[in-house]
């Protein structure tokens, strides 16, 4: 088979790994603050459930999770809750990365709310702030400025762990590129390091500019 | 009647006592520096008038409006306290500066999110951020930064920082502004700056409790002085009265130490 046509093969397979990444990241970053916020509450139950919760979700391997997202509502004899075919595949593994790293992101999310000095909050709250307006207006960008780093780690572990989703016969570049390697073809496997590596080396850069969009304080 | 009335304040961290049976008025323009060594509880004391710790007992009275009561729930709620809280400023000893902030939205960042509740708000928006900012510019002339109003907290001085922390809490009017050790973190050059100020305050006839190491400087710009140790009212009584003729053995003990 031609290279152009490998090639092409694998760019369209790619297509899925990006998608689940975007998707993950949009449910992820929103779902971690709350969880963070459940496992800073002051209401002791919920905040013990939230943390064992966060403690089972990084303490299993996330490919299990997929599995069990995927294949366990069927198991326990219910209806599958995912759409037949392609669709429900992808869903059921943008549902399972979500929760996954939105519990990552909390515990970062926690380290940086926890970082900010007490003494901020405290002057928002002399000066007549509501907490949430505390929060939005003083505490966040300086969370945001402090997580970036550790942020920027996750997130290109994340482009990786994309691959993970073809154990439920997603059909990304890695297994595009098994199939190649099943019929003796290997070149295409070892290929996929040049997506990756493409990409992350976009994130790189984006997390570089940011870091320096946030450098005009301290 | 006093402006400010504490009444019988009592707090404790756990079994250890903090504050007891703190009370003392303030008079409209009075000036009362709170002396003492650390771990006296005078900081916990502006904390607990400023609602920033909740005190176990006692009442704080201001302007007839009783803000505390220990003994009555109804006065402790989160969005009451909020409110209340603005009767107070309160400048911290190390500034808590919003750093991501001009000195000039530093200071008018609370006001600009105040204005917001006034139901007049939307039709008036440019006007009131307009006049917020005017008054915000009038304080930096006042604290002598006009030229600083862009510069970001990292890029000036203790001083300049502490300054821009007494325009912000001015700015929101309150009727008691508190001071906890404001040049405690300033080299001795940047504590004449910040003290000048202080004392121009005191001159306009600002109504301030100032908790102090500086005893020269509570002597001179203070009216009153009221001397603690290990978390009671030991002393307190006209400024110069009190530095110059201590009447109790601890207070003239603590004074003993700064000689001059």
């Amino acid at each position: 088979m031609a290279a152009a046509v490998i090639w092409a093969r694998l760019t369209e397979s790619f297509w899925l790994n990006c998608q689940l990444f975007g998707l993950t990241l949009l449910f992820a970053i929103p779902l971690g603050l709350v969880v963070c916020f459940g496992s800073m509450s002051r209401f002791t139950p919920l905040r013990g459930a939230v943390k064992t919760f966060v403690w089972v979700i990084r303490g299993t391997p996330l490919m299990l999770q997929i599995l069990v997202i995927y294949l366990g509502p069927g198991l326990l004899g219910f209806a599958s809750p995912w759409p037949s075919g392609g669709s429900g595949r992808l869903i059921a593994a943008v549902v399972a990365f979500a929760i996954n790293y939105a519990c990552y992101f909390s515990e970062i999310y926690r380290g940086g709310i926890e970082s900010v000095p007490k003494g901020q909050t405290e002057a928002g709250q002399v000066l007549g702030m509501t907490r949430s307006q505390i929060f939005f207006k003083v505490t966040l960008l300086q969370v945001v400025k402090r997580i970036l780093p550790p942020m920027g780690n996750e997130i290109i572990t994340l482009v990786k762990d994309t691959s993970l989703a073809n154990i439920i016969a997603n059909k990304d570049i890695i297994m595009m590129a098994k199939e190649y390697a099943a019929k003796g073809l290997i070149w295409p496997l070892f290929s996929t390091a040049v997506f990756f590596l493409i990409f992350v080396g976009a994130l790189t850069l984006l997390f570089d500019r940011l870091e320096k969009r946030l450098e005009y304080f301290r | 009647m006093a402006l400010l009335q504490v009444e019988d304040i009592g707090k404790s961290f756990g079994a250890t006592k903090v504050l007891e049976n703190i009370s003392f008025d303030l008079q409209k323009g009075e000036a009362l520096a709170i002396i003492g060594s650390s771990g006296s509880g005078k900081t916990t004391l502006l904390r607990c008038l400023n609602f920033l710790e909740t005190a176990d007992t006692g009442r704080i009275i201001v302007g007839g409006e009783t803000l505390w009561d220990a003994a009555d729930k109804g006065t402790q709620s989160e969005e009451t306290i909020r409110k209340k809280r603005l009767h107070f400023g309160l400048v911290f000893q190390n500034f808590n500066l919003f750093p991501q902030y001009t000195a000039l939205q530093n200071i008018t960042l609370a006001g600009e999110l105040l204005a917001r509740e006034r139901p007049d708000y939307r039709q008036n928006r440019r006007a009131v951020h307009a006049e917020l900012e005017a008054h915000a510019r009038e304080l930096l002339a006042q604290m002598g930064l006009s030229d600083r109003a862009g510069h970001y907290p990292h890029q000036l001085s203790g001083g300049q920082q502490q300054r821009v922390a007494i325009a912000r809490a001015l700015a929101l009017h309150p009727d008691i502004l508190c001071f906890d050790e404001p040049t405690s973190a300033l080299d001795p050059e940047l504590t004449g700056e910040v003290l000048r100020v202080l004392r121009e305050l005191a001159d306009n006839k600002t109504t301030m409790i100032i908790v102090t190491h500086e005893m020269k400087f509570a002597r001179d710009v203070a009216d009153r002085i009221l001397f603690m140790d290990h978390g009671v009212v030991v002393e307190q009584g006209d400024a110069r009265q009190v530095i110059d003729h201590p009447q109790e053995e601890r207070t003239k003990q603590f004074l003993s130490h700064y000689g001059d």
